[in-house]
């Protein structure tokens, strides 16, 4: 066990220091001299100089990447050139948008997910089956944004249940923080949960193949009782490697779908840096969306662990 | 043989907008660049059979268009992951255990780390918004899809009999991969590349939904929606049309995906006897 | 009084018909062993019995167990059956169990599925049964997981599940057929120590009849879903009655005749070969241990010769088959075939290659299930330097086919198209179409059925007398290896730990572990070699 936490957290480390080169190299190697970029065809040649001191473009790549990092490192992701305030304090409070959403569309996500797999492979060729088979296969196929435009129209629009968008920030409670996360998590969450449930499914039908499961019913457990207490902990092993991955679409599904419901989350942040050029803050919150897929694979891997003996190495 | 319900409903979607879209070459009901402001946003009916959007262009010609982009960007992407995953999933497979497999599933795990999404912000923030970088973006994640697959399924294959008779009889790894490997993975390829078709769709969609692929005047699903947003609840056909042309060419694909696995895969076939 | 008394059972699955009117009864204690080859429905009988048929089947009959009709249970009754009443061990132990539940908790689910006692008390008796199926607590503590186990170790936490609640009918389908001779035999011992002390009826699944007849107190024989005979089992074997019998009888003992082999030139020399693998680490920065899974292995193999090569699962035969094909390098030691080296620097020397060819185990596996025979088996062709065209071609494919008793126009065929022993003659076909100098047999007819392998060997023999064959045959079954081979080596634990002339090595075995290797594995009776060679 210690020795597979060991390589799972140098294989962490490994992957963000890869990843953080590759989005330097993008962002300030490949467009020559970012300076010039972010200010564009105009700009005065004074001007381009100035922000080049203050970008630090004097320095060679290696150095400013050394730079970049160690001050993520201290949690310093430096100055937004538009805004002139810390990138830091812009990240932190779009963050407590982005992250509770994904959080949130992912346990749905698992909510749903599961008991409808669960249910669909304990009912197999049979009408209920075919019921979530169906729903899933439609599901599978819905655009998530689509999807959220719909439900505010419905919900918001015609109801009027919920408002139409917009964040009244978690000062004043955590409920009213949800109830503004709650349409667009349901909308990231649908179409996530019906591949869910696909996986679920087979990977509960590929166990109940098993020869373990004949062995539990030679027992005298019935079919619902061996599907449950064998066949279900040894399908999550393929699910979690779904799970793990269906965070990175959700955290950059809750990008899109923060358009729609106008969520101060990182999403607005990048577009409105993109639209700016400010390639600082692009580079400091890729990187930071980047981290937190590699942290969550981090974490799944862990979760194998925990749910397949095998991993654990005695020692 | 008897072809499976699915197959058959899926490859009609399917025919239904790779028609569309390849009729859009030659004849579109009315021309997309014609703006007839008094027409816009007309309800579907005789003469707009789709309706109209708020420039007064034709709804049913738009989604013609559209095909043709979301179907070109999610095929160049397949191409792309196909294209390069697969040779590095043969060759991770031909020299499993090695440095050189290491490197390449490594470096499969770190695409994973970047959605398609975190690709193409990187892309338009640096070279500025198109198609292209949809393609690129969407492609790039598609390359780590088909070489884990493809590793998989050769080694399972590498470990076979058949296999050591070959290299008994002196043939190379690559030469194995290609004869007598390929041959064995491509059914499984061919439905895979069916659901990434799909999921390349929807990719393309978001992606010109936020403005960081197609941009006009190519006309797109993404966009289209994205214009029909404030729209939606005056005029809820500008919505909800390209909505279910999406959804019903990526129904069709995955329909026709699974079908095509139960045809073509043989385990699967002897599982339900 | 029967214990178990089947009687006109009948089994269907959709238009297929499986079991045919079967008959048969299981006595308190006693030990009835059931056989035949594939497809023979022995072991759908099992599955009927205990009710786990595939949900497609329709059964007619009665199955009567302790006086209960089983087939006129519902669902409900079955399950609080089997466990308790009815316990099963299956075949395949390395997959039997849950790999991510422990032993203990998997022995106790027998008794908190059954009986209302505490959990703590079901883990004692867990422990207790364990302990009886010869896995003690100091080394197996209920707390392991499977994959800490070993098959043989599986299989007795399998019995161990099985007989948690004493049932009064055990059924063992096949139950030491994936495991090595010397474990299966402490298995069997085990078995039949359970089934009297327990005074269960075992109703045992099993292809081997040297298995049935050291074991059985009955046999009943099936063939394509019939009963054809059954008995007392030395009364069976002394008198067998139906052609089925005698004919299963006749090939689980086949001996061939190989003609004499020629006088002693070598061939193949294997001078201390060593080929090692790296193990994981055991502590995180410890050095790493090193596996010897050939550790200095020497020998001869003469022009004409028929060495065989026997040993148990994980001995280093594969490992030492690869390096002599030059699939793979070895560390130290050489390989020379007619004096030139199989490995030449850093790569395998395609000279040697092209003089050696192989037969592998699996029929289905062995080829490449999208080419045509004709294809398949001209693959070596790749190795000559001038392979030949058109009707050289069409002659050499017909030729090699003719050989192993097919006919030419089966090279248009696909390989689904034949039977596993069909399929293992196209692999001979392969081996022998650049008539190779040395032919290796690796496990070759181990995954036939005892009848299509009797043919086979007679096919080898054939072979043998038509041209000058040499081989080496790798075979667990030493049965099939002392027929086939004029000198045998033994291999334990990456070693040669002894060779000889064939019958020399049989009659009088000199090491400690060729002994037990010979004193485990299962024998036909003697009377019965006799009418069998009859003929």
């Amino acid at each position: 066990m210690i020795r597979y936490t060991i390589g799972r957290v140098t294989s962490l480390f490994l992957s963000l220091v890869v990843a953080s080169m590759v989005i330097f190299a993008v962002v300030e190697v490949v467009p020559g001299d970012p300076a010039a970029y972010m200010l564009g065809v105009n700009a005065r040649p004074d001007t381009i100089a100035a922000l080049r001191t203050e970008l630090g473009l004097d320095m060679s790549a290696p150095e400013r990447y050394l730079s970049w990092t160690s001050g993520m490192l201290r949690g310093d992701f430096g100055t937004s050139y538009t805004y002139r305030t810390p990138v830091t304090q812009m990240i932190l409070d779009r963050i407590v948008v982005s992250l509770p959403l994904a959080i949130l569309a992912l346990g749905l996500t698992v909510l749903i997910a599961f008991p409808a797999g669960i249910y669909a492979a304990s009912r197999r060729g049979k009408l209920g089956d075919m019921g979530v088979m169906g729903a899933t296969q439609l599901g599978v196929a819905v655009p998530n944004f689509w999807f959220a435009m719909i439900l505010v129209l419905i919900f918001a629009v015609k109801l009027r249940w919920v408002s139409a968008g917009g964040f009244p920030g978690w000062g004043h409670g955590i409920l009213p923080g949800l109830k503004a996360l709650i349409l667009p998590a349901i909308a990231l969450a649908l179409p996530q949960a019906a591949i869910l449930a696909r996986v679920m499914r087979s990977s509960l039908l590929d166990m109940l193949g098993e020869d373990f499961i004949r062995t539990a019913r030679a027992k005298g457990l019935t079919r619902r009782q061996a599907l449950w207490r064998h066949a279900v902990r040894n399908a999550l092993i393929p699910v979690l490697t779904i799970i793990g991955l269906q965070f990175s679409f959700l955290l950059a599904g809750g990008i899109v779908i923060e358009q729609i419901f106008f969520l101060p989350g990182l999403g607005r942040l990048i577009f409105q840096a993109i639209s700016a050029r400010d390639l600082i803050v692009v580079e400091s919150v890729v990187m930071l969306l980047v981290a937190l897929v590699i942290i969550v694979n981090f974490a799944v891997d862990l979760a194998y662990a925990a749910v397949d003996p095998r991993l654990r190495v005695r020692a | 043989m008897r072809l499976p319900r699915s197959l058959l409903l899926g490859a009609l979607l399917t025919a239904l907008f790779l028609g569309g879209a390849a009729l859009s070459f030659v004849w579109t009901p009315y021309d997309i660049e014609l703006l007839s402001i008094p027409d816009r946003l007309q309800a579907p009916g005789w003469t707009h059979w789709l309706g109209t959007d708020q420039l007064g262009r034709d709804i049913l010609s738009m989604i013609m268009m559209g095909a043709r982009t979301s179907i070109a960007v999610a095929l160049l992407a397949v191409g792309i992951g196909m294209g390069l995953g697969i040779p590095l999933g043969l060759t991770a497979a031909a020299r499993r255990g090695s440095l050189l497999d290491e490197v390449i599933m490594r470096g499969n795990d770190l695409i994973f780390a970047f959605p398609s999404l975190v690709i193409a912000i990187l892309i338009t923030a640096v070279f500025g918004a198109g198609a292209m970088n949809a393609i690129i973006a969407i492609g790039i994640f598609n390359i780590p899809v088909f070489a884990r697959l493809t590793r998989g399924a050769a080694l399972s294959f590498w470990s076979r009999d058949f296999i050591l008779a070959a290299r008994v009889a002196g043939k190379s790894s690559a030469r194995i991969s290609v004869e007598h490997i390929l041959p064995n993975i491509a059914n499984l390829m061919i439905v895979q590349g069916t659901i990434q078709f799909s999921l390349g769709i929807l990719a393309e969609a978001a992606l010109s939904y936020i403005g960081l692929g197609a941009q006009p005047p190519t006309a797109s699903w993404g966009r289209m929606l994205a214009d029909a947003q404030t729209l939606a609840s005056i005029a809820p056909h500008v919505a909800l049309v390209p909505g279910l042309a999406i959804v019903l060419m990526v129904l069709g694909l995955n329909l026709m995906g699974d079908g095509l696995r139960d045809l073509l895969d043989p385990r699967i076939r002897v599982d339900r006897t | 009084m029967s214990l178990l008394s089947i009687q006109g059972l009948s089994l269907a699955i959709g238009s297929y018909d499986i079991l045919h009117d079967v008959s048969l009864d299981v006595a308190p204690g006693e030990i009835v062993a059931v056989t035949g080859e594939s497809g023979s429905g022995k072991s759908m009988t099992a599955l009927a019995t205990i009710g786990l048929l595939p949900a497609a089947a329709r059964t007619t009959g009665r199955i009567t167990l302790e006086g209960q009709d089983l087939l006129s249970l519902s669902e409900g009754q079955m399950c609080s059956l089997r466990g308790a009443r009815i316990g099963m061990v299956f075949q395949e132990p390395m997959t039997a169990l849950n790999p991510v539940r422990t032993i203990g908790d998997q022995v106790a689910e027998t008794i908190l599925q059954h009986e209302a006692v505490s959990r703590a008390e079901a883990l004692d008796r867990a422990r207790a049964m364990l302990n009886r199926v010869g896995l003690p607590e100091d080394r197996f503590p209920l707390s392991r997981y499977p994959h800490e186990l070993s098959g043989g170790q599986r299989q007795r936490v399998v019995i161990a599940m099985a007989i948690a609640l004493r049932p009064a009918l055990l059924i063992a389908d096949e139950p030491t057929t994936a495991l090595d001779v010397t474990t299966q035999a402490r298995i069997l011992d085990l078995l039949k120590e359970l089934t009297q002390d327990f005074g269960m009826g075992l109703m045992m699944i099993t292809h081997d009849l040297a298995v049935v007849a050291g074991m059985a107190d009955r046999i009943v024989v099936m063939q394509q879903g019939r009963v054809v005979e059954t008995g007392p089992t030395m009364h069976l074997f002394q008198h067998m009655q139906h052609p089925y019998t005698r004919a299963l009888f006749a090939a689980s003992a086949h001996q061939v005749n190989l003609p004499p082999a020629p006088p002693a030139a070598p061939l193949l020399q294997v001078r201390d070969v060593v080929r090692s693998y790296p193990r994981p680490r055991r502590r995180l920065f410890g050095p790493r241990p090193v596996m010897h899974a050939v550790d200095g292995v020497s020998f001869t193999l003469h022009r004409g010769e028929r060495l065989g090569l026997v040993g148990e699962s994980g001995c280093g035969k594969s490992t030492l088959t690869r390096a002599l094909l030059g699939l793979e390098p070895v560390q130290a030691g050489e390989i020379l075939l007619d004096g030139a080296p199989v490995w030449a620097g850093n790569h395998p020397n395609l000279e040697v290659r092209r003089k050696m060819q192989v037969v592998f185990q699996d029929p289905y596996g062995s080829f490449n299930p999208r080419h045509r025979v004709r294809r398949l088996i001209t693959e070596p062709f790749h190795l000559l330097a001038d392979p030949p065209q058109g009707e050289a071609r069409t002659a050499r494919i017909a030729e090699a086919l003719t050989a192993v008793g097919l006919n030419p126009a089966d090279a248009d065929r696909f390989i689904h198209e034949f039977s596993g022993g069909q399929r293992q003659r196209i692999a001979i076909a392969r081996a022998l179409i650049n008539d190779p100098a040395l032919i290796v047999f690796d496990e070759a007819v181990s995954a036939l059925d005892v009848s299509v392998r009797a043919q086979c060997l007679d096919l080898l023999a054939d072979l043998c007398r038509a041209r000058p064959l040499s081989y080496l045959f790798i075979s667990h079954d030493l049965s099939v290896v002392r027929t086939i081979t004029d000198r045998v080596m033994v291999m334990q634990a990456g070693k040669i730990v002894e060779q000889g002339p064939t019958e020399q090595v049989f009659t009088d075995p000199q090491h400690p572990y060729t002994r037990a290797l010979l004193a485990a594995a299962p024998t036909l009776p003697d009377i019965k070699k006799k009418t069998a060679n009859a003929p």
